[in-house]
C-alpha cells in the first residue's frame, strides 16, 4: 500500500497540521512516511499546501506529482487539485467552502461539510480534523487509532483539553463518508 | 534500549544529531531554507551548557568556527547557498590550517540570491574547493532525514580523524521535509578524541605553545605542506568513498543522482520496472571523494549513464571524468528551484532506450 496525498487550502485552515498529523499517525502505525510543506510568506490567508506519502515500503520520491488522493479545503484550491489528481483518484472536497461540482468525472468525489461539522462540535478551527477523519475512512491508509497519543505529544499540555474535541471531529469526518 | 522513531524535519534532525555528536560550539546566521537548524541550535545548545552564537554575518560565523576549531572544540556552522558562498574564504583558511569542523549547506536555487526552493547547483563549489588555493574537503550528501542525521553525526568523527572540514550538502527538500528518524547515540564529551595540536589551555598543561595558522611565506615549506596534505587526500580517496547501488547488475542504463535527485530517480526506476524496463541507480553519498573507481568499473561493463540533477549539469562532469570516454553519459536536470519529477525522468529513460 502506498497512498500519496496532496492537501491544499489557505493559511490558517490547518493544512500543514493535517499533513503532519496524518504522517505522524502513519509512522506510529508502522508505515514509512514523508511530509513536504509548501506555503507562502504570509502569516495568514496565503496558500498552504502539503504533500504527504504513507507506505508499507521505503518511499522513493517524496514529491507528490500524481496523487492518489487530493484534499480541497477551499475554493481556490479546486482547479489545482483537479489538475494533479491521478486518473480515477479520490477528491476530498470541503463542501462548506466549495459549492461547485468538480470537473473530474473520473474521480471519486467525497464531499465533507468540514466547517459546518466542526462548528457543530464546537470550533471551526477543527475543520481540518473532520477532513482527516474522512481521509482515513475513505483511503484506509492511516487508521488514526493512535491519534490520541500523537495529539498528546503534538500539543503542549495546556492544549490537551482540546483533544476530546479533535477526536470527535475525526469521528464526524469518518461518519461523513458514505 | 533502541531510540524511539521520531517525526522530524531534516534541518532539526541535523541539529539534534550534531548535539548528540558532541558539537560544543555552533555559529550561524539565519537563511531560508535552513532556518529550523539555527533555531533548533538556539533553543537546545544552551540547555546542554554549550555555545550558541548568532553571528552578525556568515563571514563572522565561519571565522568563529575557525577559532573554536583551533581551540579544539567540535564545532559547526550551517547556511544555505548564498550564505555558504560567503563562508568560502573561511573554509579555505580551515583547510589550510587543517582544522576539523562541520559545515552544513541546505542548498537552494541560484545564482545570486536566487530563490528559496531546493537546488543542487552548489556541487562544483562544494567538491572543487569553493575558496582559493589547492584544497579539498569531504562532502557527504544525505538522501533522507535519517541519513541527514546519521551523516552529520559521523561528520564530526571524520573531521577529527582527517583534520579537515566536512561538508553536509543537503538541499532545501531534505531540510524542509519531515520523515521518521531514529536519532544517533549521544556522545559523552569526555569520550571525544583529545587534540594535542589545539591552541590554548597551556595554564593547565604547561605544554609548549601550539600555533594554528594557514600562512607560510616560505614557498618551499608551503609546497611541502600542501603536498603532504594531498597525500592525506589520497588516503581519504582510498578509505572514505561511499555510494549506494540499486539494480545496476541487470540494467543497461544507470541513473546517477545524489540527495533528492536520487529519491526521484529511484521513483522513476520503480515506474520503469512496472513497464518491464530495467534501469539501475548509482547514488554517490560521498561527493568528494567521488566514487570514480566504481563508475569506471560500471563504464567498463558497457553501462550507459543518465545523470539526474537539480542543476544545469555539474555532477555529470564527475561521471564523465570517471567514465573517461568508455560510456555514454547523458544528463537530465531542472534548475531554479524546480525539482525533476519521476514522470520526467521516466520519459527521459524511455527516450534514451527507445522503449
Amino acid at each position: 500500500m502506498t497512498e500519496k496525498t496532496f492537501i491544499a487550502g489557505f493559511g490558517g485552515q490547518g493544512v500543514i497540521s493535517l499533513g503532519q498529523l496524518w504522517v505522524y499517525c502513519g509512522m506510529k502505525e508502522g508505515k514509512k512516511v514523508t511530509f513536504f510543506p509548501f506555503y507562502g510568506a504570509e502569516k495568514r490567508g496565503g496558500i498552504a499546501r502539503a504533500s504527504v506519502i504513507v507506505s508499507d515500503h521505503e518511499i522513493a520520491s517524496p514529491l507528490v506529482t500524481s496523487p492518489d488522493s487530493a484534499v480541497v479545503m477551499n475554493m481556490d484550491s479546486l482547479p489545482l487539485c483537479e489538475e494533479v489528481l491521478k486518473q480515477g483518484g479520490t477528491l476530498f472536497v470541503n463542501s462548506s467552502l466549495v459549492k461547485v461540482e468538480s470537473k473530474r468525472t473520473d474521480a471519486r468525489v467525497i464531499k465533507v461539510p468540514c466547517n459546518e461539522l466542526a462548528e457543530e462540535i464546537g470550533d471551526v478551527k477543527i475543520a481540518n480534523m473532520v477532513m482527516m477523519g474522512a481521509l482515513s475512512k475513505a483511503t484506509g491508509a492511516v487508521a488514526l487509532d493512535k491519534l490520541e497519543v500523537v495529539l498528546k505529544s503534538f500539543f503542549p499540555e495546556n492544549k490537551h483539553k482540546f483533544i476530546p474535541m479533535n477526536l470527535k471531529a475525526i469521528s464526524a469526518g469518518m461518519a461523513a463518508v458514505k | 534500549m533502541a531510540e524511539e522513531m521520531r517525526l522530524m524535519k531534516g534541518n532539526e534532525a541535523i541539529a539534534e544529531a550534531a548535539i548528540r555528536a558532541g558539537c560544543t560550539a555552533y555559529f550561524g546566521y539565519p537563511i531560508t531554507p535552513q532556518n529550523e537548524l539555527t533555531a533548533y541550535m538556539a533553543k537546545h545548545m544552551l540547555d546542554h551548557q554549550r555555545t550558541f552564537i548568532q553571528a552578525e554575518s556568515e563571514v563572522s560565523a565561519i571565522n568563529m568556527v575557525y577559532g573554536a576549531a583551533a581551540a579544539g572544540a567540535r564545532t559547526m556552522t550551517s547556511s544555505s547557498s548564498p550564505g555558504v558562498s560567503l563562508k568560502q574564504e573561511g573554509i579555505s583558511y580551515c583547510c589550510g590550517a587543517d582544522l576539523p569542523c562541520v559545515i552544513v549547506n541546505v542548498a537552494r536555487s541560484g545564482p545570486g540570491l536566487g530563490g528559496i526552493s531546493p537546488g543542487q547547483a552548489d556541487y562544483f563549489q562544494s567538491t572543487r574547493g569553493g575558496g582559493h588555493g589547492d584544497y579539498f574537503h569531504l562532502v557527504l550528501a544525505p538522501k533522507s532525514v535519517q541519513e541527514a542525521a546519521d551523516l552529520t553525526h559521523e561528520a564530526f568523527d571524520l573531521a577529527d580523524q582527517w583534520r579537515m572540514p566536512v561538508m553536509i550538502l543537503a538541499d532545501g527538500l531534505i531540510g524542509q521535509m519531515m520523515e521518521g528518524v531514529v536519532l544517533p547515540e549521544n556522545r559523552e564529551l569526555s569520550s571525544l578524541p583529545k587534540k594535542a595540536w589545539a591552541a590554548g589551555g597551556q595554564a593547565d598543561t604547561h605544554r609548549p605553545i601550539n600555533h594554528v595558522s594557514s600562512i607560510n611565506l616560505v614557498p618551499a615549506e608551503l609546497e611541502a605542506s600542501v603536498i603532504e596534505r594531498f597525500k592525506r587526500y589520497d588516503r581519504i580517496k582510498a578509505q572514505e568513498v561511499r555510494y549506494e547501488e540499486v539494480n545496476v547488475d541487470k540494467a543497461e542504463l544507470i541513473l546517477v543522482g545524489y540527495g533528492t535527485s536520487a529519491r526521484v530517480s529511484l521513483g522513476a526506476l520503480e515506474m520503469a520496472k512496472k513497464l518491464g524496463i530495467e534501469v539501475g541507480l548509482f547514488r554517490p553519498i560521498s561527493l568528494w571523494p567521488f566514487p570514480e573507481k566504481r563508475v569506471a568499473e560500471l563504464a567498463a561493463m558497457g553501462k550507459k549513464f543518465l545523470a539526474v540533477e537539480m542543476s544545469m549539469g555539474q555532477m555529470v562532469e564527475d561521471v564523465k571524468l570517471a567514465a573517461n570516454g568508455k560510456a555514454d553519459v547523458h544528463f537530465y536536470g531542472r534548475c531554479g528551484g524546480m525539482i525533476p519529477t519521476e514522470e520526467e525522468v521516466l520519459a527521459e529513460i524511455r527516450r534514451l532506450l527507445k522503449k
